[in-house]
């Protein structure tokens, strides 16, 4: 395989928690990544899975150095970034850009449509005047969007028309790598369906390459060539979309799999739910040993002293990884009870 | 160039012709259909024009402001003349014109006032800016120097500075500037830190821009609202704040003619000639009522969310 378009290596993101007006002490971290490691490859998509809170996002501002990161490296197209000044970052910003989640809250209320996806033009003195407003309605009618809608404002546009403008900025200077960070979470079933069919014809015809993260995880299944799943702030299970879904072996990524809403009521009736216990831990006091041992059906006393790597496990295909002791097998039933060791009751 | 397989799914708006307004055409609409705001705005433009022309309408009137009419302006006792043909607003104790220097004395307010409100607008609003957008850090030292400011006995303060540097209309102010930009760094402060989360300024940040940019672009459009209708406001309390200095002498120096020093002038001898004191004091109240009514009616305008005390 040719060099990864994007490589994240032990990636930790930490955000203090202070008390204190004048002298603030530090009193906590907030681990909300803690040492993860992901490759994309050029044109390939990576779903980013996980429940609210375990880190997807941070990741993903981590990844496009929104955030300064506390440890690890981001190695962008062989070049490391993780410790560029924002002068020396700013020829890496053309080439990565974001999709945000709230389309309301992406667009600058109080500007126009065509200034608003013209900024990268003009933050890169790439186009002026007439040729930029050429440029941005070829944009616009490339996203789906009337090019006379130049002049409007964000709040004459719908959710989904808002997301549209929100993917013709990005797309502005052709980037090499879109991270697209719940694009579609805040939108209509109906719409979604319309952006994510959007999102991938632009991928063929620009050969853009998707990091997707979603806690929906049909939406995942739709537009993944591989899927990470997060949980508190690490990568629990790495693999291909189709073995993933079909042949899950952690298993946090088998009771999400298994909370999925199925469309067909017969088949969700006889399916079986692994219902978790406890909430999740929170990411200021993240349990030791394996993360989610305390809410593990499987796990063992080896799980709370001991971290389990993300590697891929006998019996799996090479790019397979799954950070476990005690993989799930094909066809094991995950015990619906309490946890085998821990904590909670209430 | 066109995507065929993309156009299928999109939701291009029916070519009904929407017009795309904008928040401020929006807010102008509203404006101008408030009658009180109507009325102020004619007020106040009466008023600049006045304060533009007082040489020819003075002229007209045939006294200047310092004139003394030895004649007709002063009684045989030595006391003002009451309201008549000759001085339609009566004269002061030294026989002046109370209409011609209450029209100098517009010029004056509005000069000072608008001035100072506007310097201190502009430093409130740098100060705040960078306050608000530079994290923690620049933001702590600003806000206890705004503070500070703040803190100040500023009447006092005032009164002591004057006397050091001397009274003149330039240092009036500054003064009134100074002890009014740190109300306006704090709005503007408190505003730019609630924007600065928004994610359309993360997605500038991600698009590579840079801070001053972010700032102008992204931030500033958004305090514009609230800027205005704190200047609106702040216009009748630096005209306020004029009159007070001038009334205490360390304002404009007589005799040019200021609002305040004529109520200060009228002291001694309202008790017989009450349209001394009465008529330079209804130009303060009514300057101040209309700059203070237009500025709700623009706060009104701005934000339709807001509810109205009295309806219109």
């Amino acid at each position: 395989m040719t060099e990864p378009l994007i490589r994240v290596e032990g990636l930790v993101k930490h955000f203090p928690v202070r008390r204190g007006i004048v002298f603030k002490r530090e009193i906590g971290r907030v681990y909300a990544v803690d040492g993860v490691d992901l490759e994309v490859s050029r044109g390939e998509t990576l779903g980013l899975v996980g429940e609210t809170g375990c880190g997807k996002s941070t990741l993903a501002r981590c990844m496009t150095r929104l955030y300064p990161l506390t440890g690890g490296r981001v190695i962008f197209d062989g070049t490391d970034i993780s410790d560029l000044s924002r002068a020396r970052l700013r020829p890496y910003r053309r080439e990565m850009q974001m999709i945000f989640q709230d389309p309301y809250g992406s667009l600058n209320p109080r500007r126009r449509v065509g200034s608003i996806i013209g900024d990268p033009f003009a933050i890169h003195n790439v186009a002026d005047g007439a040729e930029r407003k050429r440029r941005v309605q070829e944009l616009m009618e490339l996203v789906g969007l009337n090019p006379e809608h130049y002049n409007r404002f964000p709040a004459d546009f719908s959710g989904g028309q808002r997301q549209r403008i929100g993917v013709a900025r990005a797309l502005a200077l052709h980037p090499k790598l879109i991270v697209c960070d719940e694009p579609v979470s805040a939108l209509d079933v109906s719409i979604q369906a319309q952006i994510i069919n959007l999102l991938k014809s632009l991928q063929e015809e620009f050969s853009l390459t998707y990091v997707f993260i979603a806690h929906d995880l049909s939406v995942v299944e739709h537009v993944s060539d591989r899927v990470a799943v997060m949980y508190l702030g690490r990568v629990v299970e790495l693999a291909d979309r189709a073995r993933l879904y079909s042949a899950p072996r952690h298993p946090y990524t088998c009771a999400l799999l298994s909370a999925a809403a199925v469309a067909d009521p017969d088949r969700a009736a006889q399916r079986e739910r692994i219902i978790l216990v406890g909430d999740v831990p929170s990411p200021v006091a993240p349990p030791a040993g394996c993360r989610f041992h305390p809410r593990c059906p499987k796990a063992q006393p080896r799980c709370a002293s001991e971290e389990p790597a993300l590697i891929d496990r006998p019996g799996d295909p090479p790019d397979h990884f799954t950070a476990c002791h005690f993989p799930v097998e094909p066809g094991e039933r995950l015990a619906r009870e309490q946890p085998a060791i821990g904590q909670p009751e209430g | 160039m066109t995507a065929p397989s993309i156009l299928e799914t999109t939701e291009v708006a029916p070519t009904r012709t929407v017009v795309g307004r904008s928040p401020w055409e929006l807010a102008w609409m509203r404006l101008r259909r408030d009658r009180v705001a109507i009325v102020c705005a004619v007020f106040i433009a009466v008023l600049i024009l006045v304060a533009i022309l007082a040489g020819p309408i003075s002229h007209l009137i045939g006294y200047g402001p310092t004139e003394q009419d030895r004649v007709h302006g002063i009684t045989l006792d030595g006391l003002p003349v009451p309201p008549s043909g000759r001085h339609l607003l009566g004269t002061d104790n030294l026989g002046r014109d109370i209409l011609v220097r209450i029209i100098y004395g517009t010029r004056v307010s509005l000069v000072v006032g608008l001035a100072a409100a506007a310097a201190a607008v502009f430093i409130g609003v740098i100060v705040g800016l960078c306050a608000g957008y530079f994290g923690p850090v620049v933001d702590a030292g600003m806000s206890r120097l705004m503070d500070v400011v703040l803190s100040f006995p500023f009447l006092l303060f005032a009164i002591a500075l004057v006397s050091v540097i001397g009274p003149s209309e330039l240092v009036e102010i500054g003064v009134i500037a100074f002890f009014s930009w740190a109300a306006v760094g704090r709005v503007v402060r408190a505003q730019t830190l609630s924007i600065r989360e928004r994610e359309y300024i993360e997605a500038a940040r991600s698009l590579g821009a840079g801070d001053l940019r972010i700032m102008l672009i992204d931030v500033l459009p958004n305090l514009v609202a609230p800027v205005i209708v704190y200047t609106t406001l702040l216009i009748p309390v630096s005209i306020v704040f004029e009159a007070t200095l001038s009334y205490l002498g360390v304002g404009i120096i007589p005799p040019t003619p200021s609002w305040g020093n004529m109520i200060s002038d009228s002291q001694d001898f309202y008790q017989v000639a009450w349209w001394f004191l009465v008529f330079p004091g209804a130009a303060l109240i009514l300057t101040t009522l209309a700059f203070n009514l237009l500025g709700d009616s623009v706060r009104d305008a701005l934000d339709p969310r807001t509810e109205r005390l009295f309806a219109r």
